[in-house]
């Protein structure tokens, strides 16, 4: 069940000229998040932009023993409420409604975990990387951004024995090209792994969905739709999912609670914005 | 200080307080169902329903303009069959009074949705959407011509012994001759406003913010002239009015009392805080307490107007 916390800000890490991390006293929402998972936050109910924002939970928060403070969130600034978000300071609030959506599924793969991120979409990989570890389940990250200012917390992962594998379009780290690139090379060198995860732009998610596809291999993407809610209320993040039985071969479901994560052989991509 | 009671009459339906979840702001009301008590709210106006199954448009379905979103979801919706099936029985248990939207392309789909839920157990009333300015048959065109509205509520009204609430568009140029038509075909009480009609470009890409180009402008942007609008019906009409129009806070709430509602929606404040119900029921409370009055019929239209000859003064003050 979601709860809504007026949220102090515990400390803003600016990591680049456009992304940061917001570390939120907000322990309920915390405690209860599962992997994939996802908050609606708001600077102040009563100012201007009017909607909340979604974003995936990022960390859980804890104190040395272990007792959970808080989360994060991981924020690029982008436009109006990204910006706030970049410029907030500590002790400054942040309304935070969650847990919401469909988390990750976590079974128990039989081989490993692969997590596909592309730039910020590294956000909900942080607890998957926690929980598959607690799970014994060896995780692999490939991690990719177009210049290797966009590659952030690569030791946080590696610190929690995650194999990463880094990607930048400029070659400024890592291999040179698509990090879908360095997925199609790690397919083809062995066998595929018991999942594979993927969270980034729409065409990233879409190449990795159909690598898995053609490699036989279950995948599971997180997708970033315009909300309005958050809770099923406004029908506003809809995404096409595949669906035979249907004349029109598919239908309209809520992102915000029949996902945001979805087993990627679902989505009707082609029906996707900026899936192209 | 006297105890206050929020119970309202609308018409035949009585209210446990005059607050309603908007129809397309609350889901079908079992989705909020974890986070707000249904059987708190005066009513709950569901997600408008076709006789079948709707896919909707396609996204993007919404954008956020300056104090309001536009949206133009397409009455995505589950059909009336399943909602009877599934959605209703939900509902009973939580003890909400359930008003239903219905909305069709015909004149006699209307008559027949009101059929299917007067059998229905559990409806309370049936609001009519003669208003959405999303779909292309239906709706919104019956609810812009005075003729179209009367069949639609004349022919619901034969159809069932529910209240009756057609749900009045502001993309008119006098609603309150709409609320006149309305009355007059026999509604029990009318709903306004609908969505203002509107449209967002993105400038660099010069497409339309929304696939399907026009949208529904809500939110606070719009409640001036939603105020407006149930002020000008207040004066037209016998038959009671729900107002809405950017509702986010108890004042909000007091404000469309007093222009003359006798029962208020709240529809986009759902979407930014899900826990504003409590809040506008104790915001409402405090006002009627601190103003002296035991009951929410003491402010519905109880606006305090300008004398004539100032109030025309007033008038001319404006830009020429």
């Amino acid at each position: 069940m979601p709860i809504d916390v007026d949220a102090l800000v515990m400390s803003n890490d600016r990591l680049s000229a456009t992304c940061n991390v917001l570390k939120l006293a907000a322990p309920a929402v915390a405690a209860a998040a599962r992997p994939g998972q996802f908050v609606m936050v708001k600077q102040d109910l009563a100012a201007a932009p009017l909607l909340r924002r979604p974003f995936s939970v990022f960390e859980v928060l804890r104190d040395e023993r272990g007792d959970i403070l808080g989360l994060s969130l991981l924020n690029q600034r982008v436009g109006i409420v990204t910006e706030a978000l970049y410029a907030l300071e500590p002790g400054e609030r942040l309304r935070c409604l969650g847990p919401l959506g469909r988390a990750f599924s976590l079974g128990s793969p039989p081989g490993e975990a692969w997590m596909v991120a592309g730039g910020v979409g590294l956000a909900p990989f942080a607890t998957l990387a926690e929980a598959l570890r607690a799970a014994q389940v060896p995780a692999t990250l490939l991690y990719g951004g177009r210049s290797k200012a966009d590659l952030v917390y690569v030791d946080w992962f590696r610190r929690r024995g995650v194999r990463v594998r880094l990607t930048t379009e400029d070659g400024s780290r890592g291999e040179p090209g698509l990090v879908t690139g360095a997925l199609e090379r790690m397919l083809a060198a062995g066998a595929p792994p018991g999942m594979i995860y993927a969270c980034g732009p729409t065409p990233m998610m879409r190449a990795v969905a159909a690598l898995a596809c053609r490699h036989r291999c279950p995948a599971e993407v997180s997708l970033e739709p315009v909300m309005g809610c958050g809770l099923g209320g406004c029908y506003s993040c809809v995404v096409r999912v595949r669906d035979e039985r249907l004349p029109a071969g598919g239908r309209f479901v809520r992102s915000c609670v029949h996902g945001p994560v979805f087993p990627g052989d679902r989505i009707a991509w082609d029906a996707l914005a900026g899936a192209a | 200080m006297s105890a206050v009671d929020l119970a309202v009459s609308c018409g035949p339906l009585r209210l446990k307080n005059p607050l309603v979840a908007a129809s397309g702001c609350f889901g079908y009301g079992v989705e909020y169902a974890d986070v707000v008590d249904l059987s708190a709210l005066g009513a709950v106006a569901v997600k408008g329903l076709f006789l079948e199954e709707r896919e909707g448009h396609a996204p993007p379905r919404i954008v956020e303009t300056p104090s309001g979103m536009l949206n133009a979801i397409g009455l995505q919706g589950i059909g009336v069959r399943r909602f009877v099936d599934e959605v209703l029985p939900q509902l009973r248990a939580r003890e909400a009074v359930t008003i239903v939207n219905i909305c069709g392309t015909t004149v006699d789909e209307y008559a027949e949705l009101a059929r299917i839920l007067s059998d229905a157990p559990g409806v309370a009333a049936l609001e009519l959407n003669i208003s959405c300015p999303n779909i292309k048959a239906g709706g919104i065109t019956f609810g812009c011509s005075l003729r179209g509205l009367t069949d639609v509520v004349s022919a619901v009204r034969r159809s069932t012994p529910l209240p009756v609430i057609p749900k009045l568009t502001p993309n008119v140029t006098d609603v309150a001759s709409f609320a006149r038509a309305a009355e007059e075909a026999g509604a029990d009480a009318v709903s306004l406003v609908n969505t203002f009609l509107a449209m967002a470009i993105d400038i660099e890409s010069r497409r339309p913010r929304l696939s399907n180009v026009l949208g529904g402008l809500s939110g606070p942007a719009i409640r001036p002239i939603a105020v407006r609008m149930v002020y000008e019906c207040r004066q037209a009409i016998g038959i009671p009015i729900m107002g809405m129009g950017g509702v986010m806070t108890a004042d909000d709430v007091v404000e469309f009392l007093i222009a003359g509602a006798a029962a208020v929606q709240v529809g986009t404040a759902n979407f930014v805080d899900p826990f504003v119900w409590p809040k506008l029921l104790e915001g409402l409370t405090g006002y009627l307490a601190r103003h002296g009055h035991s009951t929410v019929s003491d402010i519905v239209g109880a606006i305090d107007l300008p004398a004539p000859d100032a109030a025309r003064a007033g008038r001319e003050v404006g830009p020429q």
